[in-house]
C-alpha cells in the first residue's frame, strides 16, 4: 500500500453504466507519483471511458475521483494545470500547421517556440512537415503531432489513451522513452494500448477490464 | 531539452490567452473562406430578393426596410453559428481545451469573437448597401449600422449559448434555432425599431440602450453557460 502522500490520483469503486449495460463495477485505480499503470481489455470494454471518467471526460455512475486527496471537483483546474491527455482524436486541426496546431494545444508555448517544437518533431521524423497543412498528413503523422506535446508540455500526470495507434516500430520506441522518462522524474502515466510495451525494470501495474476480470 | 514534472507549467495569462484562440480561429476561418462567404451571401440575396418580390414600390419597401435587413442579419448569424464548436469537438481540439486547465470562459470569449469577426462583421459592414436596396430612408443608415454592430455581437454570444449546449447533438442545427431564436427576439424588436424610428426621424437612443444592455448581459453570461454547456457535452459526447 502506498503512503497516502505519494498518492497523485485515485479513483475509488468506479461505476459505470451504458444504458443497460454494465460497463464496470467498482473499479479502483491508484495512481502514485513514478508509476505506470496499464489499463486492458478487449474492445468495447470501457477502457476509454475509464481514462476519461478519470480526467472528467465522461460520466460515470458511482464512484468518487480524488486528486492528491481531494475530491475531484474541488481540485479540478488544479488537476488540469498538471495533466497531459491525449485522446482517441488528436486534438489536430485538419486547417492549421503542425506548428499552429502545437501552439493552440500548449498555450504556455512563448511565441518564439518554434525551434524547439521543431527539435522534438525532428526526434519524430516530422520536422518537414512543420508548415504543411495538417490535412495533407496521414494518420501516423497526426499521431506524431500530438504525441510531441509529451516533450513540449510539463505535466505530473499523463493520461494516454492508445498512445501508439497507426504508430511505426520507431514510435513504439520514442514513445517507451518518454513514459520512461516521465516516471523517473517522478511523474504518472495511465494508458491504453493493445501492443506488448516493456520498460525493464520499472513495474507496470495493470487494470484489466472486461469479461477476463 | 530537460522537464521537469514536478513543476507547474508556466502562467499563460489571460489577455495572451486570448490573443492565442482568436488567432487561430480566425486563421481557420481565414483558410475556409467558404464558411463565412455563404454568410455574407445568404444575407445578400435575401435582402435582395425583397424588392423583386414585392416591386419597387417605395413606400411599401420603405417601411419594411428595417425589419427584412435585421431579420435576414439574424437568420444569416443563425446559420453560421451552427458550426461554431463543431470543427473543434471532431477533431479533439475541444476536449483539449476542457482539459487544458486554462479558463474556458475565456477560450469561448475569444472564439465567439473570432467568429463574429468574420460572420458578423462583414454583415454588418455591408448592411448600409442592402439598406440602399430597401429605400431605407436616409437618417435610417448611422442607426442601422450602429444597432446591427451591437445586435450582431449580442446574437453570436447568444447564439453561441445554444450551439455550446447541441455540441455533442448529431444534427443539432434545428434544436439550436428551436433553442435559441426566443432568446433572440429582444434584439430583432430593439434592433429593427431602432432603424424604423431613426428612419422616420425619430429618436432611437432608447432602442439603442436597451440593445446595448442585452449586449452587456449576453457577454458577462453567456460565456460562464458556454463553458459550463461544453464541459457537458464534452463529457457526453461518447
Amino acid at each position: 500500500m502506498a503512503k497516502a502522500a505519494d498518492i497523485l490520483l485515485e479513483a475509488r469503486k468506479m461505476t459505470i453504466w451504458r444504458g443497460d449495460n454494465l460497463l464496470m463495477d467498482e473499479v479502483d485505480v491508484q495512481l502514485v507519483a513514478g508509476s505506470i499503470v496499464q489499463i486492458q481489455g478487449t474492445n468495447g470494454s470501457g477502457k476509454t471511458t475509464l481514462l476519461r471518467a478519470l480526467v472528467g471526460l465522461a460520466e460515470f455512475d458511482e464512484g468518487e475521483v480524488f486528486w492528491c486527496g481531494q475530491p475531484f471537483l474541488k481540485v479540478r483546474d488544479s488537476l488540469y494545470s498538471e495533466l497531459l491527455y491525449l485522446g482517441h482524436k488528436p486534438g489536430i486541426s485538419p486547417g492549421l500547421t503542425p506548428l499552429e496546431n502545437l501552439k493552440a494545444l500548449c498555450p504556455e508555448l512563448d511565441a518564439d517556440c518554434r525551434s524547439k517544437v521543431e527539435s522534438v518533431l525532428a526526434e519524430l521524423g516530422i520536422a518537414d512537415r512543420i508548415d504543411l497543412p495538417s490535412a495533407a498528413l496521414s494518420a501516423g503523422q497526426k499521431r506524431r503531432i500530438a504525441l510531441a506535446r509529451l516533450r513540449l508540455q510539463a505535466a505530473r500526470l499523463w493520461v494516454l489513451d492508445e498512445p501508439l495507434t497507426s504508430l511505426d516500430a520507431n514510435g513504439y520506441e520514442w514513445v517507451r522513452q518518454q513514459i520512461q522518462a516521465q516516471v523517473e522524474r517522478g511523474g504518472a502515466v495511465v494508458f491504453t494500448t493493445h501492443q506488448t510495451l516493456s520498460f525493464g525494470a520499472l513495474v507496470v501495474q495493470s487494470i484489466v477490464l472486461g469479461d477476463q476480470a | 531539452m530537460t522537464m521537469p514534472a514536478n513543476s507547474r507549467r508556466p502562467d499563460v495569462g489571460l489577455a495572451n490567452l486570448f490573443a492565442r484562440v482568436y488567432r487561430r480561429d480566425l486563421t481557420l476561418a481565414v483558410r475556409s473562406a467558404g464558411q463565412w462567404l455563404n454568410t455574407l451571401l445568404f444575407f445578400v440575396i435575401v435582402v435582395s430578393l425583397f424588392p423583386l418580390g414585392i416591386g419597387a414600390n417605395l413606400q411599401t419597401l420603405q417601411t419594411i426596410a428595417p425589419g427584412i435587413v435585421w431579420v435576414s442579419a439574424l437568420l444569416s448569424m443563425m446559420l453560421s453559428l451552427d458550426s461554431l464548436f463543431e470543427h473543434d469537438f471532431r477533431d479533439g481540439t475541444l476536449e483539449q481545451f476542457v482539459v487544458s486547465g486554462q479558463p474556458l470562459s475565456v477560450i469561448v470569449i475569444a472564439k465567439i469573437l473570432a467568429h463574429w469577426t468574420t460572420g458578423g462583421l462583414p454583415l454588418v459592414l455591408l448592411s448600409p448597401l442592402l439598406g440602399l436596396v430597401m429605400q431605407l430612408p436616409e437618417g435610417g443608415y448611422g442607426v442601422l449600422l450602429l444597432s446591427l454592430l451591437i445586435g450582431t455581437l449580442a446574437l453570436s454570444f447568444i447564439g453561441g449559448i445554444g450551439a455550446a449546449l447541441i455540441v455533442s447533438v448529431v444534427q443539432g442545427g434545428v434544436l439550436l434555432s428551436l433553442l435559441v431564436l426566443p432568446l433572440t427576439v429582444p434584439v430583432l424588436i430593439f434592433g429593427s425599431g431602432a432603424v424604423t424610428s431613426a428612419g422616420m426621424g425619430l429618436d432611437s437612443s432608447m432602442q439603442v440602450s436597451v440593445l446595448t444592455a442585452i449586449l452587456a448581459l449576453s457577454a458577462s453570461l453567456a460565456p460562464l453557460a458556454m463553458a459550463g454547456a461544453l464541459r457537458v457535452g464534452v463529457a457526453a459526447g461518447l
